[in-house]
């Protein structure tokens, strides 16, 4: 349910195209004011690495954060655009619901874990458990994913141009593994799947939302999913994933 | 949780200045650890001087007597310096029975380190008045590491503030538990380790001591401790002109470290590395699990 600001909340909120700069301002103070807006878009300075900054953001609204960024940048956005022009801490986009978070840098460990929806661009590299309990969030690496990736991930898709660490997609539940180059590992139950046309075409609309266009060529994918036999699956339930 | 910070200074014109952007980076973890604190720096050396460091665990301590038994002990003229509650010995006697003999027989002192480069200052507290109180910004030298403590493991002391050090000129700090430390501790003491604590990070400094003495450089102690120790650790480790850190193989903890002509940082978050000069222009990584990474100056 999308929250409406107040009226009060209304009048305090800054003005469409705002400069935020964290030099001057709180996180807190920060992330209020984005709270209590419901549109245009806005440039936050000077982040220097501090946490939670632009979580919980709830708004067809755009943020760009102009450095690196601390633990849980864009947690649980519902509908905004944030875009890191740096390198993100652990927790990126965690828990994000919808909207889109586009990280021009590396990432920590853990980025969007527990996701449930929307789509995470990374440009650089992730670390550790990137899509960690993936729950329906799209996640697209242009580089390459530390161990423990797509661990007990249950829907969504994770996208790597490049390779994955030890134990790609432990223990995972449903979600889809598009991986162009190599894991050094696969975890538990996790097995390579075929590519039919369906799932080629879903990673060609992956791709082209996170701006690859045909620069990139499906065929070079291979996909890695669930051997289902980890879980107790039943073919039934798969419209619930 | 815990924070670390290191920097090592590859060019010699950063050294005035290595206290005051050690402070800057340890104030940045302060509410990773604000159990107690403790830093290590590198610097002013005298050639044949050894420095040992101490400090009382409670109540004032007379260090100008002990200065005058030590001397007996090690059969060599020793001055002492007193900051605060921290004293510094210095010697051309023996670093290593100058230690021994201080843990023998001075109770009432913790001895924090001894060599020709390393000082070791700790406090119980808020670490930004540990830091105040004991002048870190007004120190200079080659490198410096710190610590601010959440403790796990043992009780909140001085003695159990990070950085450990129990071989010459070497300090280890770390973030995160062991778990077969008192099977080590046990193991270590058969080979001649003295230790003052019953901490865990305590053990991993004394097995870097043992194995050095073994004949291990840096690098392969580290490599092999990945065998020896069990637990979750992010270690960076000082020597008298080295710099090294480590993760376990899962990188259970944190860390980031960046590199730049001058200079190579380790934090256990960025916004520790936020407040050093060039940090924009910086390679900014994340440390590979399992892996060991070694600055030396003279390499």
């Amino acid at each position: 349910m999308a929250r409406k600001p107040s009226a009060a909340k209304a009048a305090a909120a800054p003005a469409r195209n705002s400069v935020l700069d964290l030099a001057q301002m709180s996180v807190r103070e920060v992330n209020q004011l984005l709270h209590d807006t419901d549109g245009g878009a806005f440039l936050i300075k000077h982040p220097r690495g501090l946490h939670a900054i632009a979580a919980g953001l709830d708004g067809a609204f755009d943020v760009t954060i102009d450095g690196h960024v601390g633990y849980y940048c864009a947690g649980m956005n519902k509908q905004a655009g944030v875009t890191i022009n740096g390198n993100a801490g652990t927790g990126v986009a965690e828990n994000m619901m919808s909207g889109r978070v586009h990280v021009k840098g590396d990432v920590s460990q853990s980025a969007g874990a527990t996701g449930c929806g929307g789509l995470l661009i990374v440009d650089g590299n992730a670390s550790a458990r990137c899509g960690i309990s993936l729950r329906g969030l799209d996640i697209v690496v242009k580089g390459s994913v530390g161990h423990m990736s797509a661990f007990m991930a249950q829907a969504g898709n994770l996208v790597v141009l490049g390779d994955a660490g030890d134990a790609l997609g432990d223990s995972i539940y449903e979600a889809r593994l598009f991986l162009r180059g190599r894991p050094r590992s696969l975890g538990s139950d996790c097995t390579p799947k075929d590519m039919r046309d369906a799932h080629k075409a879903a990673l060609r609309t992956l791709l082209d939302a996170a701006g690859l266009g045909g620069a990139v060529d499906v065929s070079e994918f291979r996909r890695y999913g669930s051997a289902r036999k980890l879980y107790n699956f039943h073919v039934e339930n798969l419209g619930s994933y | 949780m815990c924070g670390i910070v290191g920097l090592f200074l590859k060019d010699t014109k950063l050294e005035p200045e290595l206290g005051r952007l050690t402070a800057s980076m340890l104030a940045e973890l302060r509410d990773r650890g604000p159990d107690s604190a403790g830093f290590a720096v590198y610097g002013g050396e005298t050639a044949g001087i050894t420095k040992i460091c101490a400090v009382a665990r409670e109540g004032a301590v007379d260090w100008q007597h002990l200065a005058e038994q030590l001397a007996k002990a090690v059969a060599a003229s020793v001055s002492v310096d007193e900051i605060e509650d921290h004293a510094i010995f210095k010697t051309k006697g023996d670093g290593d029975a100058a230690r021994k003999w201080l843990i023998d027989h001075v109770p009432e002192a913790t001895v924090l380190s001894q060599g020709q480069s390393i000082e070791i200052f700790k406090g119980v507290g808020d670490p930004n008045r540990i830091a105040k109180r004991l002048d870190l910004a007004g120190r200079s030298g080659s490198h410096a590491i710190g610590h601010t403590r959440m403790a796990t493991e043992s009780a909140v002391t001085i003695a159990g503030s990070h950085p450990f050090s129990t071989g010459r000129d070497t300090c280890l700090v770390h973030n995160g538990s062991l778990s077969n430390h008192n099977r080590l501790r046990e193991r270590l003491e058969r080979h001649g380790e003295r230790f003052q604590t019953e901490n865990d990070s305590e053990v991993a400094a004394a097995y870097l001591t043992w194995r050095t003495r073994e004949g291990d450089s840096l690098k392969q102690a580290l490599e092999r401790s990945l065998d020896d120790l069990d637990g979750f650790y992010t270690f960076v480790v000082g020597t008298r002109d080295g710099f090294a850190v480590l993760r376990d193989p899962i990188a259970c903890k944190p860390a980031v470290m960046a590199e730049t002509v001058d200079w190579v940082a380790f934090g256990t978050e960025f916004r520790a590395l936020a407040p050093l000069p060039g940090i924009d222009q910086a390679r900014i990584w994340e440390p590979e699990p399992a892996t060991v990474y070694v600055w030396s100056r003279s390499s």
